[in-house]
């Protein structure tokens, strides 16, 4: 039977099990809307900013790990469309971008609202395609979703110009797929395992460093057996939080630019270090220089070759698929007669715990201004630790990471590749819809907030409860930081004067609000949000927190991870 | 280093621009870079020329196997190779030049392929350093014109790059 191309496009979404289509009409998709009109397979989300739509298919994507999908249209719908893009990007998430295009006649015209969206997205999909022809279109949609999911995650775009939406063929979905030029490696490399197996059990300051592709792969059942069975310590990236639990005593909590001083001693300290699923980022190592110690020897496991030894050299690398070469490791372990030597692992961990027990993360608990730590840390034992919290950028997206002990994956959903202001609460809308029962929480800033803000209204329109938790601290406030510290406290435009009445706008889109000054009050605030109550209601808590609180500890840029500032 | 890379890729639009951008965007060295395609018109070939230090070329090969339109990726300069790049240059061929530029393209085995009463234009194919001392062999006040299309490479004996 023939159909057309919008119909094609709407069959395939079915067949690729979308549960969610996240998006925004205009002219050059048109058609295609008129197909979801008629369809019931999908739901369509009408999101108030077309980057909404983009990082609520990416919160929904993170949540499950399924492939996200969103739909815009040409021209401005797709240029709004590029900083959700970049995000997903950026922290390799599985996502299907559908754009309207002009008419192919019209391409190259300089057409009402045309742009070459091939061409702007290019540097920030991992693939794209402009489909000319109809005949290509369901098996270009076959090939996106493919793409996007397989190998080294990432967003895929498919531009469709609006007269191959009406342009009728015969429909076939393509069962399988397979490209000459795209064979993911998912199994390791048999000596290479061999040899790291071997470099671990030698070990005598080992040190586990997991990040975000422990969480993409699924893999934190394999990366808890593996770090238990070893009895080895074992930190987590910003990405890769949650993927080994937080509660475990093995955990010593995130590295990097705002890491524990126990993680990042450790790493420093480390005679063999093994990177899962990280991929050595500058606000992790610092400076590659300072980062670099000679006697340590580093195993690296990563899907996607260059990632391995770009910005550090490492000694074994192994390319494959996280769950299959840890599977393939404990196997070796499991049956192998050495064991690591025992004296000095605990050795080892003894100084890891002197390390703990300088305390890094302390502060003022009994100021009478609410500290944003505090919030954090009664969110976590209000919601059980089994909330799924979303963040904004900035210094509360640091306390969130710090201050809720992640012990499952998929948990804690933010932007930290591209770091994107405005990200929580579409995400956090994506993740709500993903798990109707799920307590979501988006943790967010006063800047942050202000990005998106719109969405409330489709939280509204779609009955999203989310629970919105501001730590409003009137500033921009890592932008703050740095000023504080590297410019001489010239605090230039980081102060926000004017911020809306929160708990106003709030009600304005139909939502209930509280406001909360007071230490004392953070507890109530919290339980009446989280209520069976108002389990059906988006609350939105404006805390007004500590101005002048700074996120500690921190390795100034430039330095390396044994220079932390601390308090 | 100077390297060069050849690559085959799916034939597909945009493929070019996907290594140019790749290219500027990472901050990548590009000398030349020639693209046609090959006996299989679903796929065409490109010979790029970069440089870089053995790091830098690790992650541009890494980088290029990762285009998800890339079928294969072989650093040339890794083994035996040939190279060829062809020339046009058109140099003054009035009185006294005309002589001196027919011997000239003779020695560095050339071909005159156009003559005008005043002009003369040579074609000259080989590897890049002998264009180069060909240039340079040359009076610059003989020289009009030249045009250069890049090297193209290829491996010696059974080393083939198929996909
Ligand atoms: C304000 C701010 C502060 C920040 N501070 C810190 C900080 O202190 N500490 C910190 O850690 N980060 C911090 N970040 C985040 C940082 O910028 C990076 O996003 C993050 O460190 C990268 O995490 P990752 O190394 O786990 O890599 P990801 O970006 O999560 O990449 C995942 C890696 O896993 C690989 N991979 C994917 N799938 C698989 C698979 N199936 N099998 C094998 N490998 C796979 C990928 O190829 C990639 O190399 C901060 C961000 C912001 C915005
Ligand atoms: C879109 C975007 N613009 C600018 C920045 C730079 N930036 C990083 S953190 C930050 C301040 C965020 O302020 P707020 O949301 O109030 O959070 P706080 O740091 O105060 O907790 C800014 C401006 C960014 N990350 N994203
Ligand atoms: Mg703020």
């Amino acid at each position: 039977m023939e159909l057309t191309g919008a119909e094609i496009t709407v069959r395939c979404l079915a067949e690729e099990g979308v549960e969610y289509v996240f998006g925004y009409p205009g002219g050059a998709v048109l058609n295609i809307y008129d197909e979801i009109y008629k369809q019931d397979k999908f739901k369509h989300v009408l999101v108030r900013h077309e980057q909404a739509a983009v990082h609520a298919a990416d919160g929904y994507s993170r949540a499950t790990g399924r492939t996200g999908v969103a739909l815009v249209t040409s021209g401005p719908g797709a240029t709004n469309a590029v900083t959700g893009i970049a995000t997903a990007y950026m922290d390799s998430i599985p996502m299907v971008v559908i754009s309207g295009q002009v008419p192919t006649p019209a391409i190259g015209m300089d057409a009402f609202q045309e742009v070459d969206t091939v061409g702007i997205t290019r540097p920030c999909v991992k693939h794209n395609f402009l489909v000319k022809d109809i005949r290509e279109l369901a098996s270009t949609i076959k090939k996106a979703f493919y793409i996007a999911s397989t190998g080294r995650p990432g967003p895929v775009l498919v531009d469709i110009p609006k007269d191959v939406t009406q342009f009728t063929t015969e429909y076939e979905y393509p069962k399988s797929i397979s490209l000459r030029s795209y064979n993911p490696v998912t199994k390791g490399h048999t000596g290479q395992i061999k040899r790291a197996v071997q470099m671990l059990l030698n070990a005598k300051r080992p040190m586990i460093y997991a990040g975000g592709g422990v969480i993409l792969s699924d893999a934190a059942k394999q990366l808890t057996e593996l770090a238990r069975l070893l009895g080895f310590p074992c930190t987590n990236t910003l990405m890769g939080l949650g993927g080994f639990p937080a509660s475990d005593p093995l955990s010593v909590g995130m590295l990097g630019m705002h890491g524990t001083y126990e993680a990042n001693m450790a790493v420093h300290h480390s005679d063999v270090l093994v990177a899962i699923g990280a991929r050595f980022d500058d606000r992790v190592i610092g400076n590659p220089e300072h980062f670099y110690q000679e006697e340590r020897q580093i195993i690296h496991i990563d899907i996607d070759p260059s990632s391995i030894s770009k910005r550090v050299k490492v000694d074994v690398p192994i390319v494959g698929n996280v769950p299959e070469v840890l599977t393939e490791m404990i196997k070796l372990i499991k049956a192998s007669k050495e064991k690591p030597d025992q004296a000095a692992l605990k050795t080892w961990l003894t100084q890891i715990e002197l390390w703990r027990s300088r305390d890094c993360l302390k502060y003022d608990r009994n100021s009478d201004i609410i500290k944003p730590q505090f919030v954090l840390e009664k969110l976590h034992e209000i919601t059980g630790g089994d909330a799924f919290v979303t963040s904004d950028v900035g210094q509360h997206q640091m306390w969130a990471a710090q201050f809720y002990k992640f012990d499952k994956p998929r948990r804690w959903i933010n932007s930290g590749g591209l770091g994107t202001m405005g990200f929580g609460l579409p995400a956090a809308m994506g993740v709500q819809l993903a798990h109707p029962e799920a307590m979501v929480a988006c943790v967010t800033g006063e800047g942050s907030i202000q990005m998106n803000i719109q969405e409330l209204a489709t939280c509204k329109q779609f009955n999203i409860p989310i629970k919105i938790i501001l730590l409003n601290n009137r500033y921009l406030g890592m932008v703050r930081q740095w000023q504080e510290f590297f410019y001489g406290e010239r605090y230039a435009e980081s102060y926000m004067d004017t911020l809306p009445d929160f708990v106003k706008l709030a009600e304005a889109y139909g939502h209930a609000g509280r406001r909360i000054d007071n230490p004392a009050e953070v507890e109530d605030a919290l339980k009446w949000a989280f209520s069976a109550e108002m389990k059906d209601t988006l609350v939105f808590l404006d805390f007004r927190t500590d101005q002048t609180e700074n996120v500690y500890p921190m390795i100034p840029g430039g330095k390396g991870l044994s220079e932390m500032i601390l308090v | 280093m100077r390297h060069i890379i050849s690559l085959l890729m799916e034939n597909e639009a945009g493929a070019l621009s996907r290594v140019a951008g790749l290219f500027s965007a990472r901050g990548y060295n590009i000398e030349s870079l020639t693209v046609a395609p090959t006996e299989d018109e679903t796929m065409s070939r490109m010979t790029i020329v970069t440089r870089g230090s053995d790091e830098v070329i690790e992650q541009i090969t890494k980088q290029l196997n990762k285009l998800i339109d890339t079928v294969k990726v072989v650093d040339l300069s890794d083994g035996e190779h040939i190279e060829r790049e062809l020339m046009l240059v058109k140099v003054r061929a009035e009185g006294e030049w005309r002589e001196e530029m027919k011997r000239m393209s003779d020695i560095f085995r050339g071909r005159i392929i156009d003559v005008t009463d005043k002009t003369y234009t040579i074609e000259m194919t080989g590897a890049g350093h002998k264009l180069d001392a060909f240039l340079e062999a040359l009076d610059k006040s003989a020289l009009l014109e030249t045009v250069r299309t890049g090297a193209s490479g290829i491996g010696r004996g059974e080393r083939i790059l198929k996909s």
